[in-house]
């Protein structure tokens, strides 16, 4: 009996058993101080079903050797300029939504393919190619958004060149997915919507994953060698898992932004996929290996975290900004432990 | 008074329960070169890991058995306390510095130093080097050697043949020298290279150093040694005189074992005459270690043909090349029409499958289940183990199970369940697994590398007489590729010996051990015909 509960605990995982215990701590606190814990987690499930696309962006690259995708900002741009071309054309509502989706996709297919091509020259140090790749194109897209030829009044400056630092969605399809079919239980708000639509996308990587290319994929990430001597194009299967990796991104950011209700440009996105690699890092996934229950755990526990840390330590320390602090402390410490261990391995 | 300078008494060695040395003895005389004959894994490596005290003989628990330096009993269980003792080596691989000058190689680690102000107050560490010394102390060795190379120039860009003896000056000039091994140095050599490095061995004899020369040519050991000693199978064979035999007799030794013919003859069988199914011309492939340098072989269908010949000769490369997993060249036709060499996917289409020499690395996707390693390249070649679903197709997960637990039966692979990673499995295993995936393929010609390397007996057993009936039932034609003769000869029908890259020819299975060995050292010319 001991045995198997020390082997279940041991399956789990210490890093994910100390955020699990830290969360179940900070929901307790949360209760004998007083806040309003139906309150956080409505919020947690919305943190979930927002983030949740951006983290599943990971799941093809680490399967397919290529590491974890630290170049998801690309992906994250691609998926701003469909929704704002999806403004520009003056579409709401989830029609807005699904055209902003189908104007990124485009987009993020040449980008994933160049990106691709990029990191099957740097063969072993992707996830740092990867980074920096995030941090140029990021600050290249700076001087982008201020010469874009976006026309809608949403989404320039009223006065002088160039785009809004954050563009509103309010008249356009701000919460699109949040507030489809949601309903309220127990003092708990439940984004159906936006859950489903993570779902449903999990599920779709579920298939793929299953599939003939899918599996070839997970073959090359596995074992290179091995893929080669099965026939299997190793170039070109890390070249899918990116381009895929890229889209999802590109959707992350549009459920992102519906529940968000804005559009962040210049350097938001410059971290968007530090937040989204410690989520599935603590989801239980590694560099090496990745399933969507890591995904859907990871972020989860991760943005429950983020999210209900926050007020209880407003509480606890009211003076001064402590709680970001140890957010930071907290996001940044995960992704550093996981990825010592992930390099520990083979 | 005798001249013996080395003596090892007995020296036994066990790596867990694998004894790779037993009750090995024998004497090394004062200024005479003893060659050290025997096969891959036969215990010549290990055997000198012990004269040097490396590491690994006292991780893995010491070994029995004493060495008597000039009649004392000597404890080596540090190189350094090989080194402090007089004992040298000169590596098969060079340990040397590309950037640096012939001179500072020779002397590296040793470097003569002078003081200078800074090392006054900052300690040794700081002294110049003392070039003048250095470059004289070099030259002396280099002139012992009888070599004409600058003790300046620069060691990149030398002939490979040279850095072998800027190792062989980098030990003599280690003033205490008495016993020096030459671990296989003429492996990479030309002939004229290796003619030259003889020579200078012999002049080091003559100066009194003892050497212990490992090699595989049978006939530098005529050439050039007094004694030679024979180990197989981690025992000694045979003490000699050089004097007193002959190439002949040494290949005999040194490949002899009982041959246990898992095939009894049958009456019937004559490959030879049925038709070519794979021509290789001046085939080449680029395999690091294990270059193929243009062979020419014709397989016959139906036939099992076994490639041997020693470790880095270039046997492993041939089935590797036709899979297209190392760039080759030249011309192959399977059943007449041109085989496209370098891309896996058009080998495999042709109905070729392999099972990888590297298990580990090649053959097996450690992290994922035993059933999903058995589908995934037919599903990848031949659209296998698949369901249509909508608008995109499903691994047959069903399908899959069921086959593996088919297969699992056939091979009787010990295992969990078929959804047990392979990384589990134990080496036997692992390769049922390997050669269970090969199957599944269905090939018309399968190729199998060192299949039963490191698998025990029972499994090598059962993978044997598995090639062997699929071979008889499905009239699949098996090139098999192993580093074991005996097992070789136990179940092909021709057996093609590789040396050096290139074919020396092709022999029976009950061809004499004299002609294996011979032919395994790269000669094919037997004197006198003795047999």
């Amino acid at each position: 009996m001991k045995d198997k509960i020390m082997h279940g605990l041991k399956s789990i995982g210490i890093p994910r058993l100390t955020i699990i215990t830290l969360l179940i701590v900070i929901y307790i606190a949360a209760y004998v101080l007083k806040l309003d814990v139906a309150q956080l987690f409505s919020d947690n499930l919305v943190r979930m079903g927002m983030n949740g696309v951006l983290v599943l962006a990971m799941v093809p690259g680490i399967l397919a050797g290529t590491g974890l995708n630290f170049g998801l900002p690309l992906g994250v741009i691609c998926g701003i300029i469909g929704g704002l071309i999806s403004i520009e054309l003056n579409l709401t509502g989830l029609f807005g939504f699904v055209v902003a989706i189908v104007a990124s996709i485009p987009l993020s297919v040449i980008t994933g393919y160049y990106y691709g091509k990029l990191l099957n020259r740097v063969k072993g140090s992707e996830m740092m190619v990867g980074t920096y790749v995030g941090f140029s194109v990021v600050s290249l897209m700076c001087i982008a958004w201020l010469v874009l030829p976006f026309k809608s009044d949403a989404i320039r400056w009223p006065i002088g060149e160039g785009l809004r630092t954050t563009i509103a969605l309010t008249d356009y399809y701000d919460k699109v997915l949040n507030d489809f079919m949601k309903f309220r239980v127990a003092g708990i708000d439940v984004p159906t919507g936006l859950l489903l639509f993570f779902f449903f996308m999990c599920f779709i990587v579920f298939l793929f994953l299953k599939s003939k290319t899918g599996l070839a994929m997970i073959a090359t990430g596995s074992n290179n060698k091995f893929a080669k001597a099965s026939g299997i194009n190793v170039d070109k299967s890390r070249m899918i898992a990116t381009v895929i990796s890229t889209i999802l991104g590109a959707i992350g950011i549009l459920v992102y932004a519906q529940s968000y209700g804005f559009f962040q440009l210049y350097t938001a996105p410059l971290m968007m996929g530090f937040a989204a690699v410690a989520a599935i890092l603590l989801g239980g996934a590694s560099a090496h290996n990745a399933k969507i229950f890591h995904v859907i755990f990871g972020v989860f526990i991760f943005q429950g975290l983020l999210l209900a840390a926050l007020p209880v330590a407003n509480v606890i320390f009211p003076q001064g900004n402590l709680s970001e602090i140890m957010r930071v402390v907290v996001q940044y410490g995960i992704i550093l432990y996981a990825l010592t261990k992930a390099g520990g391995g083979q | 008074m005798n001249n013996i300078m080395l003596e090892l008494k007995e020296i036994s060695k066990l790596y867990g329960e694998n004894q790779v040395l037993n009750k090995v003895s024998f004497s090394v005389e004062k200024g005479e070169i003893l060659c050290l004959l025997g096969e891959n894994g036969a215990g010549k490596s290990t055997l000198m890991n012990i004269l040097f005290g490396m590491p690994v003989i006292h991780s893995t628990g010491g070994y029995a058995g004493e060495i008597l330096l000039d009649g004392q009993v000597v404890n080596i269980n540090t190189p350094e306390k090989a080194m402090e003792l007089g004992i040298g080596m000169v590596h098969q691989e060079f340990m040397l510095i590309p950037g640096f000058t012939v001179a500072e190689n020779i002397k590296l680690n040793r470097e003569v130093t002078k003081g200078n102000p800074i090392s006054q107050v900052f300690g040794k560490d700081y002294r110049t080097l003392d070039y003048k010394t250095m470059n004289r102390d070099a030259r002396e060795a280099l002139d012992k050697l009888e070599i004409g190379i600058d003790e300046y120039a620069k060691v990149e860009g030398l002939p490979v043949g040279y850095m072998q003896f800027i190792e062989i000056a980098r030990e003599i000039d280690k003033k205490n020298i008495r016993l020096l091994v030459f671990d296989e140095p003429t492996a990479v050599l030309t002939e004229s290279e290796a003619d030259n490095l003889i020579k200078a061995m012999k002049h080091l004899a003559a100066q009194g150093i003892a050497i212990i020369f490992i090699t595989h040519r049978l006939d530098e050991v005529t050439a050039c040694s007094q004694h030679v000693v024979i180990l197989r199978d981690g025992g000694l064979v045979a003490a000699k005189k050089t004097s007193d035999t002959n190439t002949v007799e040494l290949a005999e030794l040194m490949v002899g074992r009982k041959i246990e013919k898992l095939v009894q003859n049958e009456e019937n069988r004559n490959v030879e005459k049925s038709e070519t199914i794979i021509s290789m011309k001046n085939f080449k492939v680029g395999m690091p270690g294990e270059m193929v340098k243009g062979i020419d072989l014709d397989i016959k269908r139906g036939e099992i043909i076994g490639i041997g010949g020693l470790a880095g000769q270039g046997k492993i490369g041939v089935a590797n090349g036709l899979m297209g997993l190392f760039p080759a060249s030249g011309e192959v036709t399977l059943n007449g029409e041109p085989l496209v060499l370098n891309a896996p996917m058009a080998s495999l289409k042709k109905r070729l499958a392999f099972v990888s020499e590297d298990r580990k690395g090649v053959g097996l996707l450690l992290d994922e289940p035993i059933d999903l390693n058995i589908a995934i390249t037919a599903m990848q070649v031949k659209d296998d183990f698949l369901k249509k679903v909508v608008f995109f197709n499903q691994i047959d997960e069903a399908k899959v199970k069921r086959h593996a637990e088919e297969m699992v039966k056939l091979f009787d692979i010990r295992c969990t369940g078929t959804e047990q990673k392979t990384r589990r499995l134990s080496g036997g295993n692992q390769q049922k697994v390997c050669l269970a995936r090969a199957i599944t393929l269905e090939p018309e010609v399968l190729l199998v590398s060192e299949p039963t390397r490191g698998i025990d007996i029972g499994a090598k057993k059962l993978v044997l007489d598995t090639l062997i009936e699929l071979n008889r039932k499905k009239n699949m034609t098996i090139i098999m590729t192993s580093s074991e003769l005996a097992e070789l000869r136990s179940i092909c029908d021709r057996i093609a010996i590789v040396s050096e890259g290139k074919l020396v020819g092709v022999l029976k299975p009950d061809d004499s051990d004299a002609k294996y060995g011979l032919y395994m050292s790269g000669k094919t010319d037997m004197p006198g015909e003795v047999l």
